[in-house]
């Protein structure tokens, strides 16, 4: 079981290292996702599952869909159909699929393992965490509703395209 | 954490944050900076998870999920300047906006 947890750790590294070496920001996001991804991994053998299901969902999911939205909108560029053309000759794909393979490679092996394989002494429940998260650490939820409220805000008027001169 | 030492998962969330570090050190792309930041916070989340995971208490998940709120928070934020920034400014170097002097 712990071999699952260094491929995962080489996974992260690698693809880490390509993320921040990329010229093209979609190809360093793309690497960026697998790392996310095979850091999910980790949180789910080290006894963390509900954490490894949020780090896919709104990590790799909502923040890097996030991103590629933006970066999409800042492509429209003049020179956006080369690089278009340059994305579409290939090759690019190759390298997080073959460690996304490595990743699901490793899913297919812990699903087909038994439970108990998960390591760790305790396999935190999402129960318990909410538990612990509406208990002790209720002011720490209001708080952290107020933060989205105000990202919220912040985000819809600061990408709020204004008019140049509006009226006053 | 009887198989793998907690010093092995703190070793990895290490070896990430340093690389965010040197990603966000590095670029001038303000888009490359946040992702190098989005890195950053992953990996002190994940610190906060092995250490939870070794006393066996949620803790360590709890502050992950605040972690995980203020990064959503501080992304959407940042993409937003990021979109204005380059609608002012034409390009997405950080040495363009270098205008707020004291």
């Amino acid at each position: 079981m712990e071999v699952v947890f260094y491929i995962s750790a080489i996974v992260a590294i690698a693809s880490t290292i390509l993320a921040i070496t990329r010229l093209s920001a979609v190809h360093a996001l793309l690497y960026l996702i697998v790392s996310l991804l095979s850091v999910a991994i980790v949180f789910f053998v080290i006894g963390a599952p509900f954490i490894a299901a949020l780090e896919v969902i709104i990590y790799a999911g909502a923040i890097m869909v996030l991103f590629v939205f933006v970066v999409m909108m800042l492509n429209l560029g003049k020179k956006s159909t080369e690089t278009e053309r340059q994305w579409q000759r290939g090759g690019m794909w190759v390298g997080p699929s073959i460690l996304a393979a490595i990743l699901i490679a490793e899913v297919a092996y812990l699903l087909s393992s038994p439970a108990t394989a998960v390591y760790g002494s305790t396999v935190m429940e999402p129960k318990q965490l909410g538990i612990v998260l509406f208990g002790p650490y209720l002011i720490g939820v209001e708080l952290a509703s107020m933060l989205l409220l105000g990202a919220l805000v912040g985000a819809y008027h600061l990408g709020r395209r204004t008019p140049e001169k509006t009226e006053k | 954490m009887a198989s793998v030492p907690m010093h092995q998962g703190l070793l990895l969330a290490g070896i990430l944050f340093a690389l965010g570090l040197v990603g966000l050190l590095a670029r001038r792309n303000l888009i490359f900076m946040l992702m190098s930041l989005e890195i950053m916070l992953n990996a002190a989340g994940l610190a906060f998870v092995v250490a939870g995971a070794r006393w066996g208490q949620a803790d360590g998940q709890i502050v992950f999920l605040f972690v995980l709120t203020m990064g959503a928070a501080e992304v959407s934020v940042g993409l937003a300047l990021v979109l204005r920034i380059y609608h002012k400014f034409k390009t997405l170097d950080s040495d363009a906006v270098s205008e707020m002097r004291g």
